[in-house]
């Protein structure tokens, strides 16, 4: 009897062990293209950030970056947060963080430059530190990539079981000539995060964004 | 090993006639091997059959222990039952008893005091014709002197009359001024005897409870006596009261299950703001771990609460402690369930609270404008109300738990002699179908060679015809098979 009863709590051990190793929380950083016409569309990226908000829950993580002239900085993260495991605290933290993009939409200033790859070096760097079970990287962005002269930004990134999801990817007028200049911009970005090992999607319909999580 | 090889060893034939002589080789084989192949194929199918007798056997040999087993514990069971109900009944007289018959004395008085109030008052009332005044012979006498005409006897007859007179009505005012005494002192009595037709009334409601008390206990005794003799019909009782038990138990838990469930749902997502929303025990939410754990601590401080009372007996060390012992754990039980009652109405209306807020959130997230309901207290206070109750409700799952318990001991019991049952028959039939499949692969093999032994039979019978003789060989062989078959035969 007594043989069976650690023998019990042994494999209760273990399998508390086991499904505790695998972390199921989420983390979201989403990066904010302020340069042109985009400054424009902030009210379509709170939409998105709503929903996030009522997507997310205790113990997930949630961060807001602009992209400008050089955003591989921790000074461009408008907002983070980490949600509390007690749920009233959660959805005190939920509030305040829509009181902070409320005032960062009234505030907002375009960019004459947009370092997308630098703000995705940043948006990984503060992804592997949250430790979630799954990370995403919501890129609100025409994809149109302009760093300032001297600036590196042409090497391999690991995007190692990162999602990568491009949000209302808009056309330039420059794309209504050649539309290949579009396709060329999404298919670059598509493959440097698939080569680095991350998942790639677009969403141009923000009407759909019931599955933008899983 | 195909016919290819057989017509590579013979080329120069062409393969037809190579197959048809395997064929004939084969039959013929078949043919000479015939005896000892029935012989073998019957002998292996027969101990496979006798295997599986065996088996059944004793898989009937363990239904009829279990029969007999389940037999016992029913009966112990109802035994214990009819004991405990016995056991009550007693208590019930013993308490009819000794509250009614300690009062006993005292109507006893009552009633003397009530009947010597009422004889002295029936003595009083008592009629005393009045005696007749003595000197009415002297009147009569005076009476009888003839007058002779003189007014002077005339006057005094006259006044003796007056005088008469009256005396007479004085004498009848006195007795009817008795007569009203007597009526009031009769009339005095009437509360007496009402009371006294109370106090017997009384009497007779007590004293028909404690022959209504003993009508069931005399029919539990009967019962008893029944069970303990083992009868049949005792086994039968038992047996579908246990199947009832069983079923009207499992209905009651199954509803005492919702109410859990309806519980750990008022207490599972404040749970939350004190575990934590993501930790995980095993892949379960370690907040609906803990409102699980909260439920279950209930149901055992009920199962607690029960025992000692005396309500249920799943626990025989609690049942055989004492009473003071048993009124301890009675408190301390009854003290856990209540503060766990007041932390679930407190959860309950903090479950409220937080429900409310991410409703709130929600309608902020999706830019939804939503009036506030009136009376929103309302379902805050039916939340609180249900989370103090249900604790004391879930106590009460004690009782069909028991039942359950019990009754599932003897439906199992039944359900596994059925299961048995239709093993031994399965084996059975089993052992039957090989010793069926046995004689079929005979028949099968005398097919294929039917040739040579319908030329075997042409040749006894001339044979016969000749020597009148029985060809030894073929008969024993023959006579050894149909021993083998009748062997069979005799054993199905």
């Amino acid at each position: 009897m007594k043989k069976l009863s650690i023998l019990i709590l042994a494999v209760t051990f273990i399998l508390t062990a086991c499904s505790e190793s695998k972390p199921t929380t989420r983390a979201v950083y989403m990066l904010l293209d302020t340069s042109g016409t985009y400054t424009k569309q902030i009210d379509k990226a709170q939409k998105i950030l709503k929903y996030l908000l009522h997507e997310l829950d205790s113990g997930d993580s949630l961060a807001l970056a602009r992209i400008d002239s050089a955003s591989f900085s921790e000074k461009d993260i408008v907002a983070k947060i980490t949600f509390d495991l007690r749920p009233s605290k959660a959805n005190a933290q939920k509030r305040a963080f829509l009181t902070t993009i409320d005032q960062f939409s009234k505030d907002v200033k375009g960019s004459s430059y947009t370092d997308i790859t630098g703000g995705m070096l940043q948006a990984i760097e503060y992804l592997n530190e949250t430790g979630a079970g799954t990370k995403y990287i919501l890129i609100f962005s025409d994809l149109q990539e302009e760093v300032k002269k001297g600036h590196v930004r042409d090497f391999p990134i690991t995007f190692d079981g990162i999602k990568v999801i491009a949000l209302n990817v808009t056309k330039l007028s420059s794309d209504n000539i050649d539309p290949r200049n579009y396709m060329n911009r999404v298919d670059n970005w598509s493959k440097r995060v698939e080569e680095g090992g991350g998942e790639w999607r677009v969403i141009n319909d923000l009407d759909r964004m019931s599955g933008l999580l899983d | 090993m195909t016919s290819d090889f057989w017509t590579q060893l013979f080329p120069e034939q062409p393969s037809w006639l190579v197959v048809l002589g395997l064929v004939l080789f084969a039959i013929l084989m078949l043919y000479v091997a015939r005896t000892p192949a029935h012989q073998a194929i019957l002998t292996v199918t027969r101990s496979i059959r006798n295997a599986l007798r065996i088996m059944a056997r004793s898989v009937m040999v363990a239904e009829r222990k279990l029969k007999k087993r389940n037999s016992e514990v029913l009966l112990a069971h109802g035994r214990e039952a009819t004991e405990r109900y016995i056991e009550r009944e007693f208590q019930r007289v013993e308490a009819l008893v000794s509250r009614d018959l300690s009062g006993y004395p005292s109507l006893q008085r009552d009633l003397k005091e009530q009947i010597t109030r009422i004889d002295e008052d029936y003595v009083q009332s008592g009629e005393v014709p009045p005696h007749p005044p003595e000197w009415l012979k002297v009147i009569d006498a005076v009476a009888e002197i003839p007058s002779n005409g003189s007014p002077v006897v005339a006057k005094i007859l006259s006044d003796i009359h007056s005088t008469l007179k009256k005396s007479l009505d004085k004498d009848i005012s006195e007795y009817r001024n008795a007569n009203k005494k007597r009526h009031a002192l009769l009339k005095r009595m009437l509360p007496y005897w009402r009371s006294l037709t109370k106090i017997l009334s009384c009497v007779e409601t007590k004293i028909t409870g404690l022959e209504h008390r003993s009508n069931i206990i005399d029919e539990q005794m009967e019962e008893y006596e029944q069970i303990r003799a083992k009868t049949d019909y005792a086994e039968r009782m038992l047996s579908s009261s246990s199947l009832t038990q069983f079923f009207i138990s499992g209905l009651v838990l199954f509803i005492a299950v919702v109410g859990g469930w309806v519980n750990f749902h008022l207490v599972a997502l404040p749970m939350s703001e004190m575990v934590g929303a993501t930790s995980q025990l095993a892949s379960i939410k370690t907040s609906d771990v803990a409102a699980l754990f909260i439920i279950a601590i209930e149901v055992f401080l009920g199962l607690f609460l029960m025992e000692s009372l005396g309500v249920t007996r799943l626990f025989p060390i609690i049942s055989m402690l004492d009473d003071n012992k048993r009124r301890i754990i009675f408190w301390v039980a009854l003290v856990f369930l209540t503060v766990f009652a007041c932390i679930e109405s407190s959860l309950a209306y903090m479950r409220d609270v937080l429900a409310a807020d991410e409703q709130a959130i929600k309608h902020m997230l999706t830019d939804v404008q939503v009036e506030e309901m009136q009376l929103s207290w309302i379902p805050s206070v039916g939340q609180m109300v249900m989370g103090f109750i249900l604790p004391f409700a879930l106590t009460f799952v004690a009782i069909p738990l028991e039942s359950f318990v019990h009754s599932s001991r003897t439906v199992v019991g039944l359900v596994l002699v059925w299961l048995m049952h239709i093993l031994s028959f399965m084996i059975r039939l089993l052992g039957n179908i090989v010793n069926g499949l046995g004689q079929l692969i005979v028949s099968i093999y005398d097919l294929v060679i039917f040739l040579p032994l319908r030329i075997e039979a042409l040749f006894n019978k001339d044979k016969k015809a000749l020597n009148k003789d029985e060809p030894e060989e073929y008969v024993s062989s023959e006579v050894n098979l149909k021993m083998l078959n009748s062997g069979t035969a005799a054993e199905q």
